[in-house]
């Protein structure tokens, strides 16, 4: 493990030691090679059996689920397994009120399904909260069915043939940003196949993904906000510890409840985004694989490390799109590796660094490394 | 309502029939939660593989329209087939997914996603099977076991539902009967098992205070390794009443009863083997009352609604967790 990490740790010294104005061109051009990444199309990273764009929408998108799903699981410290019924719910917000039974515009729309979320986070949340971790687990696991079968149930809802024509978010013609295509590693400028900056259309889903990214960044921004401030504080003291944290003084439950709102309007969100660029939906995007799936994530990434779980967002979305003449044994390789995973890296492929240092201040005190419950390899190095 | 009231015995007792099956395999959630905590999630997958077990065996035994003793003969072999299977698979998983794990003292997360792993590549597996045949050139020969192996895969005929008797109004048939009661055997088995025995003993220990049993001379991990073939046991048990009750399998029969079984196990307390049994039972008349009155489609919300509900008065389930106790 060292092997990888020891490279991983000297570009962060290096990346460290550059003046702020490097630092920040730097961050620029990073995130400027990301939007551009439907459009540069690399050789190795793109898809060939599905197209680019889509998959990269869909690792945005995933990202976003990660990155709410982190605030409950790795934040607060509750585990979840019925996000997806989230999820659904924002997507169903979004396809009732624009389409199935208002013709809203989807600027009102997902505004509309985040506070439906958010509501449906709270109503979940305020009677089941008061139960203990594994309990939680199983409860949520039925509301995620719940939802499910109330879709597929309710008429009103579209049934199991859910719902169609959902809008598209409004368009604006500016110009035209040509691809590239590639012969080997050698780059050409496509101008037969262009991308209409801004036209949201069913055949072009470089648009979405300029959407779908614009969220993740200011998501991120926002969760770095709350992370850092008295909640984020609140909820890690809740996590380790729910008596100590309310003796002194936390509201345990209010913030318990408010991770989970946070959580929920975040996942309704990306359903929203899902249901606009799907333009169709139905009960069968929803089931509790999905929630399985997201659960992984969030672990994988390691609990807690917002960049950690949207690594291993991107990946777990990706690396089955690019491997997809092994589709049939997909799932059996992807459990496989979730075996392997749990076994060889069980913190998760970026833990939080907060957690290492409290790791390596316990063991400079001599503490009994077993009485910890993060238990993580010393050599990976903090700060 | 009314479907409620004239259909009342009907209902309870199909209801105890998939009961008694959710029990069973709840006894595997519960007993693993009991000693690791943790929640098993690849039992369903045990399930699984018990019910295939006993189809392969029955269809390999020619058992089709068997009568008298030979049908008794067949159904209990086909029964001990499943068991060994599900043991087998549960020891298996056991030694591959959590032991690894436990050695490295890794935290119950990091259990539940190793075990969501191993629930996928079983399930997988099964649903992939008649690959590595295709490769050996034996997908012909053997098309009756492996054809097909993402649709479902039927018992051979053996059991026709036939009535027995008459209890208020509703024909008992012998498939409602051979579940109780073969259900109920394995229950009162199980439950003297681990009151009275030594065996049973050292898992009671573990579960109260591993740390103290260990100090006491109780070998941890054959303790652990023992809860999981139980557990596995009565999971093919399960499978094989299952089989009677439903007729077919596939790959993925367990998800949706692993779910409704975990169910179960935490509407009866989770650690708690009679709560277990309990749950199931309730869990499997609740749901056939609530389809009565409220339509069959809505059979697996009320099932979760009740769980939410009771959760909400009793937080740790019907009976509470207790497996340690000396009332287990």
């Amino acid at each position: 493990m060292n092997a990888v990490t020891a490279p991983l740790r000297s570009v962060r010294e290096r990346f460290r030691a550059l003046p702020r104005p490097v630092k920040y061109l730097f961050i620029v051009a990073v995130v400027v090679i990301i939007y551009l990444l439907p459009i540069i199309n690399p050789p190795l990273i793109t898809t060939q059996d599905s197209d680019f764009a889509s998959v990269l929408f869909s690792c945005a998108m995933y990202s976003l689920v990660a990155i709410g799903l982190n605030i409950v699981i790795g934040y607060a410290g509750l585990l979840d397994l019925g996000y997806v019924g989230f999820f659904a719910v924002g997507a169903f917000s979004v396809g009732v009120l624009g389409s199935a039974h208002a013709k809203l515009p989807l600027i009102i729309c997902v505004p509309a399904a985040i506070v439906v979320t958010m509501i449906s986070g709270v109503l979940l949340g305020a009677p089941t909260l008061r139960v203990r971790g594994d309990y939680l687990a199983i409860v949520t696991l039925g509301f995620g069915e719940i939802i499910r079968l109330v879709l597929v149930n309710t008429s009103w809802l579209g049934g199991p043939r859910g719902i169609s024509n959902i809008p598209a978010p409004p368009s604006l013609h500016l110009f035209d940003v040509p691809h590239m295509s590639w012969e080997g590693f050698t780059a050409y400028l496509d101008l037969t196949t262009t991308t209409k900056f801004l036209v949201f259309s069913v055949t072009d889903a470089v648009p979405y993904y300029w959407l779908a990214v614009t969220i993740v960044l200011i998501v991120l921004f926002l969760d770095w906000l709350m992370q850092n401030s008295r909640v984020g504080r609140s909820w890690e003291a809740t996590r380790e510890d729910e008596d100590a944290a309310e003796l002194m003084g936390v509201p345990t439950f209010r913030f318990k409840l408010l991770a989970f709102a946070t959580g929920a309007a975040i996942g309704g969100l990306s359903g929203a985004l899902f249901a606009t660029k799907q333009v169709f939906i139905n009960p069968d995007n929803f089931t509790i694989i999905y929630s399985v799936l997201f659960v992984a994530m969030v672990v994988v990434g390691g609990q807690g490390n917002r960049w950690g779980v949207v690594t291993a967002a991107v990946l777990l979305i990706w690396l089955p799109e690019k491997f997809r003449f092994l589709s049939d044994a997909r799932f059996l390789l992807f459990g496989m590796a979730l075996m392997a995973l749990a076994i060889f890296r069980p913190q998760g492929l970026l833990p939080p660094r907060r957690r290492l240092r409290a790791q390596r201040s316990a063991e400079r005190e001599g503490v009994n490394a077993e009485e910890d419950p993060g238990h993580i390899e010393r050599e990976v190095a903090d700060v | 309502m009314n479907l409620l009231i004239h259909h009342f015995w009907e209902l309870t007792i199909t209801g105890l029939t998939i009961g008694a099956i959710y029990a069973l395999v709840a006894l595997g959630y519960t007993l693993v939660y009991g000693v690791l905590r943790l929640i098993n999630f690849a039992h369903s997958e045990v399930f699984m593989y018990g019910s295939f077990a006993a189809v392969w065996v029955l269809m390999a035994l020619n058992a089709a329209g068997a009568t008298g003793l030979g049908l008794v003969g067949f159904l209990l072999l086909g029964g001990i087939a499943a068991m060994a299977a599900s043991a087998l698979v549960a020891f298996i998983l056991e030694l591959v997914a959590y032991r690894p794990l436990r050695k490295r003292n890794s935290p119950p997360l990091i259990a539940l996603i190793s075990a969501i792993g191993a629930s996928f590549v079983l399930s997988e597996a099964m649903g992939l099977r008649d690959k590595p045949f295709a490769w050996l050139g034996l997908d012909a020969k053997l098309a009756d076991y492996v054809g097909r192996p993402r649709e479902n895969t039927p018992l051979p005929a053996l059991l026709h539902s036939q009535k027995l008797f008459n209890f208020f109004g509703y024909n008992v048939t012998n498939v409602d009967v051979i579940i109780l009661v073969s259900a109920i055997i394995m229950m009162v088995v199980l439950d003297q098992f681990v009151r009275r025995s030594r065996l049973g003993r050292g898992i009671r220990a573990v579960a109260m205070d591993a740390e103290s049993a260990a100090l006491m001379g109780v070998n941890h991990n054959r303790v652990i390794r023992l809860t999981f073939v139980i557990g596995g046991i009565m999971a093919g048990g399960a499978a094989m009443l299952y089989l009677l009750k439903i007729g077919v399998t596939r790959y993925n029969a367990g998800f949706i009863l692993g779910i409704k079984a975990f169910t179960a196990a935490v509407l009866g307390g989770i650690g708690n083997l009679r709560g277990a049994l309990l749950g199931g039972f309730v869990l499997g008349v609740a749901e056939n009352y609530g389809s009565a009155l409220v339509g069959s489609q809505w059979k697996d919300v009320v099932a979760f609604v009740l769980l939410i509900v009771i959760l909400l008065f009793r937080p740790t389930g019907l009976l509470g967790e207790s497996l340690g106790k000396a009332r287990a």
